[in-house]
């Protein structure tokens, strides 16, 4: 492993090696991506032909747990790990549902959070930072958060389809924790991850791949744990289930098969210890 | 004929080809609202005359606005766009409608096609600029922490070398530079070895070479760097490699601090902390690490200056420096040709060292330069200063080559030749040496001997002759020599006089004996036992000799009539009012007092009467028997009869000392003497057959 780079030693922007920011948009059927990116979905689709139905699972996923999180009365979101903000993305979803919702959106890539500017340009309650959710703490007083977010009040923290790029060096559980308890009680994450408790071969092919040729690698997670991200948590209705089979609202709706989903979703709310 | 309700199950259809292709963004429920806006839009479109095929192409936009840009949207809209179309709006079969259906086909792709197209072109164009502006961004960043280093890197007060696996130097800074004594351009190129010298760089190289070698990381190292400009620069230089990913270095990192004010400092510490101000010769520390390390045989000359102390009491300590300088200075130039070394070890005390010292002989030759120094005399403020120095000659083959040894022998002559009569020098003498030699040691160990507790006390029996019971112990000190053994008090009682321990030694032998007297108070409940502690003159002369006393007693809670004290004859003889007065003090604080030894010296009786005395102690010597074999001398016998019967008319006790048979005993006991000691009646003993003794004889006055 590299070392850790000291905070004012910048990234380098490397357009030669695919993002996986850029590689999702690339499934969701999206032009924000250039050919390295493409060619490294057009692979992966290869292995799993399913894989733009799951790009697409995770992204009504994100869309009905932000409308629930508004339901519930969340105001303010912190998207870490958003990638490129393109079509359904979660200030459109929570705005739409509740004008004065505000949203940041948190990403490692330079480029992407870039694109997320062009994206958020005019939108006084949105905007996007770099950010790397492996120092969640460091995000917690950075003062462009704090613009944004108000830490004494429930945040609703998306964690969509990031955590899986976290290698368990990383200690993601710990991350995990470390928002929760910073965060007031009443605050909700919203957590959807790759998995290996379905399709096995699948994903250890996957695994595999993006490992060795990609250079992005994934880590296919249990369901266990994946479960025990949300511990600490209250886990709403329906609990840890496949992304299609997290509040659909029709059955129409539900265009994976069941059974056969490569992500696991759940949202979870914090609660007083008491109650 | 178009109903909303017809328009309804149309978007129905509709929404339900487009199953697996849904855009995220929208419900089921969104997407047929967004639907059934379509197909009233195409509806007008099949109305309108002329044909709006503008209409069709806004349904074609919409859908890729909406984020359906798969082809396969296009393919099951235009199939749907048929007859289903046609049935369920209620179109009639007619040339008319097919024509405009084929109509609204090819609008519908088209605007769909074109839509595709400027989306795709406008994401790929905002994707392009994002990158491009994220590369700026971290160029920018990229430049702000170039610039920050730059900064660090420039200023740095530390030097800061890049050297490459050549060991050219890449970049240095100006500190760098500057401990260097050159530019950076001058630098800049160079090897290290050009930089830091040529007498350093096989140290430095072979560090450097295992650095390249990856056998260590870093290495540090002082080198005294020879500038261009003449002048030495120390510097503190550590290398550190930077390796790439396989682990081989790519360059290194120097990082050189200037440590000549430093190191100069330090040099200047160590010479003051081993030389004297005053004359800036070595001191005694300087002198005793030669003197360890010094080749064997070895000679020493240890020079004092004859009554140096008036020069400074009549002169002024001006002139007693003054004079100490210019004797520095003469015997530095005298002996300092030979080889030898020359200290001022303490105030005028000078001592010269001579290593690889053949003979005696050359020693002795040594001192006689050195005592030739003073032929003339010193001019000081306009008055011819006349000094003569003493000086004490040791060589190692008489002496043996310890440095303790050495310096106490040196010691010793030099005193020799003081009492010689000064200015001269004096050869050391073994015979006498040795003796003195043991003085010295006892007299310099005697301090370190109280602290670790080497003295002891023995108890020697006080009876009375009435009926041989013990009525007190004399305290006897004894000393445990860890090296000599057991030193009697005949040899360390008067060396502690001399060097003024027997103060110090003289209360231990308070302190210990009251202690002892006060444990067998407790233990045997004898309320008139005493113990008796013999008392220096010295001591008596203390102004708080009182005080110590009667301190010691309160402290110890013991009876003052259980403490006695011997002194001799002549501390208490003569004019020694301050002595008398003390005196008066302890006998009326109730302590008794004992004249020891009586009859060896000028015993002034008339002063006698006069001491507040409780007891004379008879000296030994006047038991002694005749040198005609009598048990008991005849004239001295007369003089013990006298002094009895003259003690008694003063009132006070007597006790013969040294008594060692019956017969004494019994004349002894005829002439009505009163208490008697010696070994007859018991020798000096530890503590615990004292106890013995004590034990017996409650028991028998139990018993009795």
């Amino acid at each position: 492993m590299a070392a850790k780079r000291p905070s004012w030693a910048p990234e380098g922007v490397d357009m030669e090696v695919p993002s996986p920011a850029r590689m999702y948009d690339a499934l969701l059927g999206g032009s924000h991506n250039f050919d390295v990116d493409r060619k490294a979905a057009t692979n992966a689709a290869a292995l799993v032909p399913d894989l733009p139905k799951v790009a697409l699972s995770n992204r009504a996923f994100l869309r009905r747990s932000v409308r629930y999180l508004v339901d519930m009365g969340i105001r303010q979101f912190l998207d870490i790990g958003s990638g490129i903000p393109t079509v359904g993305n979660a200030h459109e979803v929570a705005q739409r549902a509740a004008a004065d919702s505000r949203v940041l959106y948190v990403d490692i890539d330079p480029v992407a959070v870039a694109h997320s500017e062009v994206i958020l340009a005019g939108n006084e309650r949105a905007s996007a930072i770099e950010g790397d959710l492996r120092s969640g703490s460091d995000l917690l007083t950075d003062v462009r958060v704090r613009n944004i977010i108000d830490f004494d009040k429930p945040v609703g923290v998306l964690l969509v389809a990031v955590l899986h790029l976290l290698a368990d060096a990383d200690q993601p559980h710990d991350v995990v924790a470390t928002l929760r308890d910073a965060l007031p009680e009443g605050s909700y994450f919203v957590i959807s991850h790759l998995s290996s408790a379905n399709r096995p071969e699948d994903a250890a092919q996957l695994g595999d791949q993006a490992r060795n040729q990609s250079g992005v690698p994934i880590l296919f997670r249990s369901r266990e744990e994946i479960t025990s991200f949300f511990n600490g948590l209250t886990v709403v209705d329906p609990g840890v289930v496949e992304l299609p089979l997290w509040r659909p609202e029709s059955e129409a709706d539900i265009d994976e098969e069941p059974g056969r989903s490569l992500g696991l979703a759940g949202v979870g709310r914090k609660d007083s210890p008491t109650s | 004929m178009t109903t909303a309700h017809s328009v309804g199950r149309f978007a129905t259809r509709w929404a339900a080809s487009l199953k697996g292709a849904v855009a995220p963004a929208m419900t089921r429920a969104e997407l047929e609202d967004f639907l059934r806006d379509l197909t009233e839009q195409l509806a007008e479109a099949m109305r309108s005359t002329p044909c709006r095929p503008e209409l069709g192409r806004a349904v074609g936009k919409a859908l890729i606005d909406a984020h359906y840009r798969d082809a396969s949207v296009l393919n099951r809209t235009l199939a749907l766009l048929d007859d289903g179309f046609v049935a369920e709006l209620g179109y009639e079969d007619s040339a008319d409608v097919a024509s405009r259906i084929s109509a609204l086909h090819g609008a519908v792709a088209e605007g769909f096609a074109i839509a595709l197209r400027d989306t795709v072109l406008a994401e790929q164009e905002t994707t392009q600029r994002a990158a491009l502006a994220a590369a700026r961004a971290a160029e920018e960043r990229r430049r702000a922490s170039e610039a920050r280093f730059q900064a660090v890197f420039a200023g740095a007060a530390v030097g800061i070398g890049v050297v490459d696996l050549s060991g050219a130097v890449l970049e240095v800074n100006d500190a760098m530079a500057g401990m260097l004594g050159r530019t950076t351009d001058d630098i800049k190129g160079r090897t290290i070895g050009d930089v830091i010298g040529p007498e350093n760089i096989g140290h430095a190289y072979a560090e450097f070479q295992k650095l390249l070698a990856g056998d260590i990381d870093q290495f540090r190292l002082e080198t005294a760097h020879l500038r261009p400009d003449g002048r030495v620069a120390n510097v503190d230089l550590s290398m550190t490699a930077v390796r790439n990913r396989t682990g081989t270095p790519d360059f290194f990192i120097g990082v050189a601090v200037d440590v000549t004010e430093r190191r100069r400092l330090q040099n200047r510490l160590w010479h003051e902390s081993r030389h004297d101000a005053l004359t800036g010769l070595p001191n005694r520390t300087l002198f005793f690490e030669r003197l360890e390390a010094a080749e064997q045989p070895l000679g020493l000359c240890y020079l004092d200056l004859d009554g140096f102390k008036n020069i400074n009491d009549s002169l002024g300590h001006d002139a007693g420096d003054y004079v100490l300088r210019a004797v520095a200075n003469r015997l530095r130039k005298a002996v300092e040709p030979d080889g030898c070394t020359i200290a001022r070890l303490a105030g005028d005390e000078f001592v010269v060292l001579i290593e690889r010292c053949g003979s005696p002989d050359r020693v002795a030759r040594e001192a006689e330069k050195m005592l030739a120094v003073f032929g003339r005399p010193i001019e000081f403020d306009g008055e011819q200063l006349s000094v003569t120095g003493s000086i004490g000659v040791v060589h190692s083959a008489l002496v043996g080559r310890d440095p303790g040894r050495l310096m106490r022998a040196a010691d010793v002559t030099l005193y020799q030749a003081k009492a010689n009569g000064s200015g001269r020098w004096e050869r050391y003498d073994p015979a006498r040496g040795e003796q003195e030699l043991t003085r010295h040691s006892l007299a310099t160990a005697m301090p370190a001997a109280l602290a670790h507790n080497e003295f002891l006390l023995h108890y020697q029996p006080l009876v009375s002759l009435d009926d041989s019971s013990v009525r007190g112990f004399e305290a006897l000190v004894r000393w445990d020599h860890p090296r000599l053994g057991r030193v009697s008090p005949g040899q360390f009682i008067p060396v502690a006089e001399e060097t003024g321990n027997i103060n110090a030694l003289g209360q231990w032998v308070l302190e210990q004996g009251c202690l002892q007297a006060r444990r067998w108070f407790d233990e045997f409940g004898i309320d008139d036992l005493y113990v008796s502690v013999n008392v220096a003159a010295t001591q008596l002369r203390q102004p708080t000799f009182v005080a110590d006393v009667l301190g010691t007693l309160d402290q110890v809670g013991l009876p003052a009539m259980c403490l006695q004290l011997e002194l001799t004859e002549s501390a208490v003889a003569g004019d020694t009012h301050g002595a008398l007065v003390a005196l008066r003090e302890l006998a009326a604080a109730g302590v008794r007092l004992a004249i020891d030894d009586f009859g060896t010296g000028y015993s002034n009786l008339a002063h006698l009467g006069r001491l507040p005395v409780h007891q004379l102690k008879i000296d030994r010597s006047l038991l002694a028997s005749s040198r005609k074999g009598e048990v008991v001398d005849p004239a001295h016998d007369k003089i013990v009869a006298a002094t009895i019967s003259l003690a008694h008319s003063l009132g006070l006790d007597v006790l013969a000392e040294g008594v060692e048979t019956t017969p004494q005993a019994d004349r002894l006991r005829l002439l009505q003497c009163d208490g008697a000691q010696g070994m007859l009646f018991g020798g000096p003993v530890p503590v615990s057959e004292a106890a013995e003794v004590l034990a017996c004889q409650t028991r028998r006055a139990d018993s009795a």
